[in-house]
């Protein structure tokens, strides 16, 4: 929204004041103003009042007319102007010979034959406003040579404020409340409206209204006749133009202008079209032209105004096309009503038709403005227009009133929540500025919030607070640190296994840590062969490849692998990530957070691969948990798994995740030539692991031994059951030295370590404890080779 | 004999001199020194002689065996020091200008950002806290203050999924849980509620260069029995001077946050210029850096705590917007692009 100062001013004198400091300060106090500050007419200069003493027709051109203008400076000027509305005796805007607009400076030149030694201006040539069908026609009053800058405002300073910031603030989408803000920051007064007293029409007629809805708080009308100005003062359109707002014609300039000084949006009717003025909604779905022409959709949810059941205007919104005022429209009806916010929210989201005027209702307006703004409109339109008669009483239906707000606090209310000395005075004096009022008694204040405040945004003694703090200003104020006591903290163990479980898969792996999206996208899943699986469905996804939410990271991280391909031959890529993976017996889903990982190499084959997977989450839970994990076949879910080689990683009877394999027909779609393994496991289950505390073994004086054993057996697992089932001391540790294979069968040689605490054990006692493993692998079927 | 001596004595030196490895020097060592050596035979002729002479030659032979003993470790010495010599002028120069293939791991640039901003405040007693992505419209909305027909909803584009969850469209969303999971601790010990909870947020709008639908912000709040707006400025200020490595001027502007009252928005002072105003501030010398506030009275009695005995500050920080100041990260989208030609590149902390 943009702010004239000019206009600001009309409200509050800041006479002697910087303006520039005082919007700074209002951005830091109010509302975020926009960084580009417009200086308006500081770009025209030398432009003055001039009388057309003769026009003569251009020889050649049908256009183009050559004139003598009289500028007030004793002498007749030779001007070439193409402007339609030339004729003699008019008095017009005239940019002199040095004279400045924009970036031009006027200077003698030739103009189709003929010098011409200056130029007859238009509204839309020195910027105030839109209207460029011809130069300027002035009052014949004004003295020749005046300097158009004294006649009308043209020098302004205009800021933008972001609307957004306004959001909270019903009162601050008009100048004059933007002036209130100017006033308790300046500290200088803020003028009251003039208005005109509108009890002198008490006598006249009502206007028939009938509020049949509760989504309308309040509607106010009166009706006039005889208006005889069609075109609005230049001020006016200044001021609109400076606003961003277009000119039209005198009576809809006088909604805008109201609606852009006090905030109340404002619609004049044809009386004729307005007998029975009725809010209601309607029934069913049916069509309705608004004045901007478009026939629109209105629906049973939609808060209309009608003349008894035909719909007239969409409230809060947009006037119907014929209701409009027309050019044989003797008598006006002006309403100032007040609706319900949500409501015109809803329904300028429905019929996407957002206007100047929704945008104020849907922050929820004072219905305390609507007949202020009457009495407003009426003081100025007849300022503007004398032959202007009232021809009804005012009319108000006033069907729902905010409750009053009154708010009690305290002095120590105020310093806790500061934590700064704002004396007693100063709290009074801010209130009182913004329209407050504000009594204290001993350190106990009695606050009454005035209507424009009491909508939603001022309802409890926070926002008091803030009232206070801000005209206060952040600036002054003293900064100290908090007097809570100190408590030792301790961090979740997911969260330390997190970041512990990220340090060594980077500086110990050499993994590359990504990120992902939390849903699958359908198109990158469908290019690997990866089918599209999700528990839960997101409703209002943009993008129509978005369906599901990802139920696990693999096949995402498939997806940024084939990426990757290129970018080295060896990768591994990791991330700890979200996904859903069910719904509970709530229907809420089931979140969990996966550690995943996806190792790529063309350089090795994939068993080592896999081993190298194997090894680094067998070497996490041991870092992390001083635990070891088992691997368990499994039957892999989904089909982006190699059904050979899934294994289930468990720990402490808990699965923590798995680890496998790219299936062949999704691998060959990433890469041909390379190997592409991965693993994903449960962070809340690894944290859920309890950490198996260090055990000291007092190191033995006496030399270990060790003895290898070589069996006949395909998998390991036997052996490693039987080491665990002799479960003897002795037994320090035990490694697979050897694996031997050829096309008969398959041997594994394990080197047993042994150690006594207090002596050296002779060969003979390790090989009996040997002997019971070994016997136990024989009752298996297992024997030693050889 | 003393002349076979004398001529022993020479032949050694002789020989000595023509000597080049130790081998050689030792099979001279055994010629004249061994047991059966040139000396050990001097020795020998020596029973011929009277008394005397054998006494005065017999000195001498010590002599000419301690003479050679002497020379022939000398020799040793100077043939080892020869063959160190060797040994070091034969070693090549390496070319150390070969550059090192480096393989290294890396961090996600948000992990860097957010575990230095975890620092500073785990160094102030701050709690990390963790929240689901999905969570419940009462999470992101109702328990902080934004009813139904809000109007800040509308400033939010939410992620709705089909069981009526959603996305969270901002850390705020963990609040009530925080403010229910330490309320009893905070009443009944008197422990200051210290969290900050970084998170993944969601907003449904399309990407470009400068949006994501995707990215990290972390919130964090202090709650106790006598939190200030003073506290709030010394709290954001010293974490901004932390994180930026210097000292940081802040200001606030009121802003509107419906689970803040008052609500702010923090500038901070250009880091570029350091608030004398150019290009990167669009010569205003501060950049909006992060809304913070007063927890509304609102939200605290939604998370058990009485507003009344009670009150505290909250702050958002972008971390996908700092991360990107940080390492100057043009496009959004590399962030969660997982191309490791540009993620590879952050491979430790500062």
């Amino acid at each position: 929204m943009f702010i004239s100062m000019n206009w600001i001013k009309d409200f509050v004198d800041l006479e002697g004041l910087d303006t520039l400091k005082l919007i700074h300060q209002f951005s830091l106090s109010t509302a975020e103003v926009e960084n580009e500050i417009f200086f308006k007419g500081s770009d025209i200069s030398g432009i003055v009042v001039a009388e057309i003493m003769s026009v003569e027709n251009h020889p050649e051109s049908k256009k183009l007319h050559l004139l003598k203008v009289d500028a007030g400076d004793n002498k007749l000027t030779d001007v070439v102007c193409g402007a339609p509305n030339v004729r003699v005796g008019m008095k017009t805007a005239f940019a002199k010979v040095g004279a400045q607009i924009g970036d031009i400076t006027i200077a003698p030149r030739p103009l189709a034959g003929f010098e011409s030694f200056g130029m007859c201006c238009s509204e839309a040539e020195l910027g105030i406003s839109d209207d460029n069908s011809g130069i300027m026609d002035l009052d014949l009053s004004l003295a020749n040579g005046t300097d158009i800058k004294e006649v009308f405002a043209i020098d302004d300073i205009v800021f933008e404020v972001d609307n957004k910031s306004l959001t909270n603030r019903p009162d601050l989408w008009s100048h004059y409340g933007i002036a209130r803000e100017f006033s308790a920051i300046s500290g200088r007064p803020l003028k009251a409206l003039e208005v005109e007293d509108l009890t002198q029409y008490d006598a006249l007629p009502k206007v028939d209204i009938k509020i049949e809805d509760t989504l309308c708080q309040r509607y106010s009308c009166l009706q006039f006749e005889n208006i005889k100005r069609s075109v609005s003062p230049v001020n006016m359109k200044i001021r609109l133009f400076y606003c961003g707002l277009r000119s039209i014609n005198f009576l809809a300039d006088m909604t805008n202008y109201l609606m852009l000084e006090v905030g109340q949006p404002m619609h004049a009717f044809d009386s004729r079209k307005v007998g029975k003025i009725r809010v209601k909604r309607l029934e069913g779905t049916q069509p309705f032209t608004t004045l901007d022409g478009v026939e629109r959709n209105i629906d049973e949810n939609t808060l209309m105004i009608c003349n008894d059941n035909t719909p007239v205007a969409i409230a809060g919104i947009m006037g119907g096309l014929d209701s409009e005022i027309v050019d044989d429209t003797t008598t006006l009806t002006l309403e100032s009503a007040t609706f319900d916010a949500a409501s015109i929210r809803k329904s300028t989201v429905r019929l996407s038709h957002r206007t100047d005027s929704s945008m104020r209702y849907e922050k929820s307006l004072d219905p305390e403005l609507t007949t202020l703004a009457i009495a407003r409109f009426v003081k100025l339109l007849k300022e503007y227009d004398e032959s202007v008669t009232v021809v009804s009483s005012l009319t108000d239906e006033y069907a729902f009133h905010y409750d009053k707000v009154t708010l009690n606090f305290n002095k120590a209310y105020v310093d806790k929540y500061t934590g700064i000395e704002i004396s007693n005075d100063t709290i009074i004096d801010t209130l009182t500025k913004l329209g407050f009022s504000a009594t204290v008694s001993g350190d106990d204040f009695t606050v009454d919030v005035p209507s424009w405040r009491a909508t939603k945004d001022v309802t409890m003694k926070a926002d008091i607070i803030e009232e206070i703090t801000r005209i206060y200003g952040y600036d002054n104020f003293d900064i100290n640190t908090a007097k809570s006591p100190l408590f030792p903290v301790n961090m979740e163990q997911e969260k330390c296994d997190e970041e512990r479980i990220k340090d060594m898969l980077v500086k110990r792996y050499n993994m590359h840590e990504v990120h992902s999206y939390v849903w699958n996208y359908y198109d990158e899943l469908k290019a690997l062969g990866i089918e599209n699986k999700g528990v839960i469905k997101l409703l209002n996804a943009s993008n129509p490849n978005i369906e599901t939410i990802r139920e696990s990271l693999i096949p995402t991280q498939l997806c940024q692998v084939k990426s990757n391909v290129g970018y080295a031959p060896d990768f591994s890529i990791f991330e700890v990530g979200r996904a859903v993976t069910g719904i509970d017996e709530n229907n809420l889903c089931i979140e969990n957070k996966f550690l995943a990982t996806t190792m790529y190499s063309k350089t090795k084959d994939v068993q080592t691969l896999y081993f190298e997977l194997k090894d680094i989450i067998e070497t996490i839970v041991d870092e992390l948990k001083h635990k070891s994990v088992t691997f368990e076949k499994a039957e892999p879910s989904s089909n982006f798994a190699h059904p050979i080689n899934f294994n289930t990683v468990m720990c402490d009877g808990k699965a923590l995740g798995f680890i496998g394999i790219a299936h062949p027909t999704v691998g060959k779609k990433i890469d041909k030539r390379a190997a592409v393994v991965f693993a994903q496991l449960d962070m809340s289950v690894i944290a859920s692991i309890k950490n198996a505390s260090i055990t000291y073994d007092e190191p033995s004086k006496f030399p270990t031994m060790d003895i290898d054993l070589s069996f006949v057996t395909d998998t390991f697992l036997p052996i490693k059951k039987a080491i665990e089932n002799a479960n003897c001391p002795l037994i320090k540790k035990y490694e697979v030295v050897d694996i031997y294979e050829d096309e008969n069968s398959k041997s594994i040689s394990v080197r047993l370590t042994f150690s006594h605490p207090q002596k050296t054990l002779t060969r003979e006692e390790v090989l009996e404890i040997a002997g019971g493993i070994i016997d136990e692998l024989k009752e298996s079927g297992i024997v030693l080779k050889g | 004999m003393r002349e076979q001596i004398e001529q022993l004595k020479l032949q050694l030196e002789n020989e000595l001199s023509s000597v080049s490895d130790l081998s050689e020097l030792d099979a001279i060592r055994v010629k004249f020194l061994g047991k059966k050596g040139l000396v050990t035979d001097l020795l020998k002729g020596m029973k011929d002689l009277s008394n005397d002479e054998r006494k005065e030659v017999g000195a001498l032979v010590n002599e000419l065996k301690q003479y050679a003993g002497d020379k022939i470790t000398q020799k040793t010495e100077e043939l080892k020091e020869a063959e160190i010599r060797k040994e070091i002028e034969s070693m090549p120069t390496f070319d150390v200008s070969i550059p090192t293939n480096l393989t290294r791991g890396s961090y996600h640039p948000i992990t860097l950002v957010q575990r230095e901003c975890e620092n500073i405040f785990k160094s102030m007693g701050f709690t990390v806290e963790d929240y689901s992505e999905v969570v419940t419209d009462y999470e992101c909305f109702e328990s902080v203050n934004i009813p139904k027909n809000h109007p800040a909803r509308d400033m939010q584009d939410t992620y709705y999924l089909e069981n009526g969850q959603l996305l969270k469209s901002q850390t705020s969303a963990a609040q009530n849980a925080i403010l229910k999971k330490y309320g009893d601790a905070l009443k009944n010990e008197g422990k200051p509620i210290k969290a900050i909870f970084p998170g993944r947020c969601f907003r449904n709008e399309a990407t470009d260069a400068c949006h994501e639908n995707t990215f990290f912000q972390m919130e964090g709040m202090m709650v106790d029995k006598d939190i200030s707006i003073s506290n709030l400025i010394y709290f954001m200020k010293t974490m901004l001077s932390e994180v930026f490595k210097k000292d940081i001027k802040v200001r606030l502007r009121p802003g509107f946050f419906p689970f803040v009252e008052p609500g702010f928005e923090l500038d901070i002072s250009c880091l570029i210029c350091g608030g004398e105003g150019c290009p990167s501030c669009k010569h205003s010398g501060w950049l909006e850096l992060c809304p913070c506030g007063m927890i509304h009275p609102e939200v605290l009695r939604e998370g058990g705590i009485d507003p009344e005995e009670y009150t505290g500050f909250a702050f958002g920080l972008g971390l996908t917007r700092l991360a990107m100041m940080r390492y100057g990260v043009k496009d959004i989208r590399d962030l969660n692009s997982g191309s490791l030609k540009a993620l590879s590149q952050f491979t430790d902390d500062e």
